[in-house]
């Protein structure tokens, strides 16, 4: 269960860092903005590139984060589905199905989920400790790269691949151990 | 003289046949004593549950000690070992391989589990909208789950099986293994191969974990070792330790606590007893000859026992400490009354007395044999034989044997100042009728609290070790199937379609939120009729390639990429149905814990989950769907309670025509309202002495403090009956009566003593019970004359 549970993970990973607008390719300041940030809502659209398949999976709807610890991910095409990571719990609704999950039950992805709360809330530490992180490109576009630490994660994820411009993350990539990938691409709702 | 022996040798070949029947006896102290003789539909499943029920089988440990690392070692190794031991059929401890084998069996089987098999689902239209649905899963967050078996299962009958599994909560995983809450233990799950009924078999496999634990957790010191000089944290660690807890180590440990309270009771009872009477004797002759009747009547109990319920409790036999105490009065009455007086007196004036207090004891425990909890006719069964058969051995044998030599010590001081000790009693007349009013009063105040009400008052299972339980199944968030639907027929292929059947009915209320959910065999096992019908299903090879074509269009998936579901489609088409024997690990756990199989043929067990947030299932709506499907809907926790219910309101009617059976025969020979009453009231007066007594001492009173009562006025009716019987009381007299007394509260007194809470309740309730009863006697029965002038 525990190993299903981190299958999640690097799909949460990229959401929640997606959400988050990074201010100048400094890193100490980025932690800075990440501290800062309000949270919100964007658009999303989301390829899945996989071997077995000859076009990618297409998956599109809205995300809403709320600091430090609600993240909703609404998928509205193709089909309906809401996931929600409340505090500790994560859910999962599709087809009239409901799954929740208590990741405190689980101390193993419940630490993972830590890390990227910390990360969020501006610890850089913590993101130094679970990911190799390096910085390239112009305040213009830039990038971002992690690469996973922690072997239980590696062996799923290989690499995490943020670009944006300015303050606004604007696609989200990560490539999976077995060559397949997602590619995240996020337009914020400016909430007026 | 020629009698004599003749009469020995009688006694002697029936004591040797008694012998014979005893040792071919079979001992029990298993859960048999407590579950009722007759059960209804409903507690039958609760007995079948608790004899050979998959959950009778589990045993939960848990490893604490060392760190974290070590113990998620140990943990491993364990499993690892008791794996591949043929008295384990499974061993869980969260590790990742066996959810793999439960994952990949699912996955083989799969379209002979899944309930989406039907024959459209392979046609054109069938396929083109199962293998998008299987797509558009992939884009999902649980997509990554069944992206490795698309190319087999592009319909996605994987993701259809595992949706049917009733999501129950796990335990936390730490290091790989599963963990306590607290992080400080790792916690495993075994399934004994012998039933929980085989208490030899659960003391074996109990052993063999421990003596497997011993031997991982000395190499891991024996490695430790060598690290713990370099770093002398290692060395503040604690030592691994292993704590085991689960039905079968309850079985396992209340046998022995029987065994060694039945040596040990029975020990010290007879030495106290041995005791006394050498003290009233001073003759080793007499003393042997006093225990006769003793040995007699305690070797008439346990064979009547054997041969009338074929099996004897341990509890029972633990009884024999209070019937020796018991049956050894009436030696005493014989030699110290008929060594004054001579044997024709003793019998003319004396035995009608005696033989009315052993009718009375008689009608006591003859109550108890009506009773539907079979430890309690057992009990009454044993003592009945016990008393009856040390009175005729005393009145018959007793007499010949010991000839006209019994010459009993001069009275001393003692017995001759006890007629007036008697007599100066009857002072307390006053300050025992206001304590017995304060007594009365005080239980009808408490009278809605009086009765422990519950069932577990009676076992044998300490508050330490019922805590540890509480806490490991926390730990492994387990949770007792309180709800249950029933399903019984002849054999396994029907109680499976039944089993189906009923789902049918449940899968409405799961639909509509009345329940959360439900499990059944037929998840992992459906019955051969629905495997057929999905397997015919399955089309051909080439009719299946050619809609197969036809469905991908306008799908991103390729037909050459799917040869593996061709190839799977055809392996299940034409292979054979699958069997119980082909579940392992916990899938067969699962199945085997929801089928069970005796001589009356097969059921199927299919608990019920409330919806969230709802605090009680709508029983009645539950009873309204299955209404004609002859299935039966069990609240578990209701039939336990229900069943003491029972037993505690039998117990009541039971001590009533006990009672009822006393007075009748007391005032058949009294023939005296008057004398009636007045050989009744010191009884009830101790009856409810002692139960107030109890009670304030925060003894929690249940059914055998309710069997204890009566056995105070069975009892406790002898002395009455001596002091209204017999117009004079000497010294002699009173002696006898105050050593039989004291023999009699020896006897229970130790009973009382003892942990296992059956033989504790009676002791606790008739030793205080008969002193009193002997004391109020002598103040409140009326008498014509004094002795002692």
């Amino acid at each position: 269960m525990t190993r299903n549970l981190l299958l999640l993970v690097p799909g949460l990973v990229s959401l929640l860092v997606s959400l988050c607008a990074f201010g100048a390719l400094e890193s100490d300041q980025v932690m800075a903005e990440l501290a800062a940030h309000p949270g919100g809502r964007a658009r999303f659209v989301e390829k899945r590139y996989l071997a077995v398949l000859d076009k990618p999976v297409v998956a599109s709807g809205e995300m809403l984060y709320r600091p430090p610890d609600y993240l909703e991910k609404r998928t509205l095409t193709p089909r309906p589905e809401t996931m929600v990571l409340d505090h500790d719990t994560l859910s999962l609704e599709r087809d009239k199905r409901k799954l929740t999950i208590n990741l405190s039950r689980q101390p193993e992805a419940m630490a993972f989920i830590d890390s990227i709360r910390d990360t969020l809330s501006g610890n850089r530490q913590a993101l130094i400790k679970n990911y190799a992180i390096s910085l390239s490109g112009t305040i213009d576009k830039w990038v971002l790269t992690l690469l996973p630490r922690d072997p239980q994660i590696a062996a799923l994820v290989l690499k995490i691949t943020i670009g944006g411009s300015h303050g606004q993350v604007r696609n989200v990539e990560y490539l999976q151990a077995d060559g397949d990938r997602s590619v995240l691409s996020i337009d914020p709702i400016e909430d007026k | 003289m020629r009698q004599r022996a003749r009469i020995f040798l009688l006694w002697l070949v029936a004591m040797l046949a008694g012998g014979w029947v005893v040792w071919h006896s079979r001992f029990s102290t298993d859960l048999s004593f407590f579950l009722p003789a007759n059960p209804s539909p409903g507690q039958q499943v609760l007995i079948d549950q608790l004899k050979e029920g998959t959950a009778s089988r589990l045993l939960m440990l848990s490893v604490a000690g060392a760190d974290a690392k070590q113990r998620a070692i140990v943990s491993s190794q364990l499993r690892a070992r008791l794996a591949a031991n043929p008295a384990f059929v499974s061993v869980q401890n969260g590790e990742h391989g066996s959810l793999d084998e439960a994952r990949d069996l699912l996955l083989a089987h799969r379209y002979l589990l899944s309930p989406a098999v039907t024959p459209e689902r392979f046609t054109v239209n069938g396929l083109h909208a199962a293998i998008e649905n299987s797509i558009d899963l992939l884009s999902s967050p649980i997509g990554i789950l069944f992206k490795p078996f698309l190319t087999r299962d592009p319909t996605g009958e994987l993701p259809e099986v595992l949706n049917t599994l009733d999501a129950g909560s796990q335990p936390e995983t730490r290091n790989g293994v599963w963990s306590s809450h607290d992080g400080e233990r790792a916690m495993l799950v075994v399934q004994t191969t012998v039933l929980g009924s085989n208490t030899d078999g659960q003391e074996h496999a109990i052993a063999l974990i421990r003596a497997e634990f011993a031997h991982i957790a000395a190499n891991m010191s024996a490695q430790a070792r060598p690290d713990a000089t370099a770093d002398t944290a290692t060395q503040a660690l604690s030592p691994l330790s292993l704590q085991i807890s689960g039905p079968g180590l309850f079985a396992v440990e209340s046998r022995a606590t029987i065994k060694t309270e039945v040596a040990r009771l029975s020990t010290l009872s007879t030495l106290a007893i041995v005791t006394v009477l050498f003290f009233v004797y001073r003759s080793p002759r007499l003393m042997a000859l006093g225990l006769l009747p003793v040995a007699s009547g305690a070797l008439a109990g346990i064979v009547a026992v054997s041969l009338v319920f074929g099996t004897v409790f341990g509890i029972t036999v633990g009884f024999g400490s209070a019937l020796i105490g018991e049956a050894v009065d009436y030696a005493i009455y014989y030699f110290v009354q008929a060594g004054r007086l001579g044997i024709a007196t003793w019998r003319q004036r004396f035995w009608p007395t005696i033989r009315l207090g052993v009718a009375t004891s008689a009608c006591g425990f003859g109550a108890l044999l009506f009773s539907g909890f079979p430890g309690l006719a057992q009990l009454g069964l044993y003592a009945l034989a016990g008393i009856v058969v040390a009175a005729l051995v005393t009145r018959h044998v007793l007499p010949p044997l010991a000839g006209d030599d019994i010459r009993l010590p001069p009275p001393g001081k003692l017995v001759s100042a006890l007629p007036d000790l008697y007599r100066g009693l009857r002072r307390l007349r006053m300050p025992f009728i206001v304590l017995s009013l304060l007594a009365s009063a005080y239980l009808f105040t408490q009278r809605e609290s009086l009765w422990y009400p519950d069932l577990s008052a009676l076992s044998t299972i300490s508050k330490a070790e019922s805590d540890l339980d509480s806490r490991m199944r926390a730990d492994l968030s387990t949770s007792d199937a309180r709800y249950m639907v029933v399903v019984s027929a002849p054999d396994r292929e029907a109680v499976l379609r039944a089993a189906e059947k009923v789902g049918h009915h449940l899968d409405a209320l799961v639909e509509s939120n009345r329940i959360g959910g439900y499990d059944s065999p037929t998840r992992f096992l459906p019955s051969a009729a629905t495997q057929e019908a999905r397997r015919s299903a399955l089309p051909p090879a080439e009719t299946l390639r050619a809609n197969l074509h036809a469905a991908l269009a306008g799908t991103p998936l390729s037909a050459a990429r799917l040869q593996p579901f061709l190839d799977d489609v055809e392996t299940a088409r034409t292979g054979p149905l699958l069997m119980r024997e082909q579940l392992t690990g916990g899938l067969a756990l699962a199945v085997d814990g929801m089928l069970l199989h005796n001589a009356q043929g097969w059921t199927a067990l299919l608990p019920l989950r409330p919806a969230a947030e709802q605090a009680a299932l709508p029983q009645a709506e539950i009873r309204q769907a299955l209404a004609g499907s002859g299935a039966l809907f069990i609240d578990m926790k209701h039939e336990f309670d229900q069943l003491y219910g029972d037993y505690l309101h039998e117990a009541l009617w039971l001590s009533m025509a006990g009672l009822g059976g006393i007075i009748v025969l007391l005032a058949f020979t009294q023939r005296s309202v008057r004398r009636v009453g007045a050989s009744l009231l010191p009884l009830l007066m101790s009856v409810v002495l002692v139960t107030a007594g109890l009670h304030l001492c925060g003894e929690r009173l249940h059914l055998l403090h309710l069997i204890g009562m009566l056995l105070i006025v069975a009892i406790g009716s002898n002395y009455a009956l001596f002091f209204d019987e017999q117009k004079i009381l000497d010294g002699d007299t009173l002696q006898s009566m105050s050593v039989a007394n004291l023999t009699t509260v020896i006897g229970f007194g130790t009973l009382a003593l003892s942990s296992v809470p059956v033989l504790h309740a009676v002791g606790a309730t008739v030793a205080p019970g008969t002193l009193l009863s002997l004391l109020l006697s002598a103040i409140f029965v009326p008498r014509n004359h004094d002795a002692a002038h």
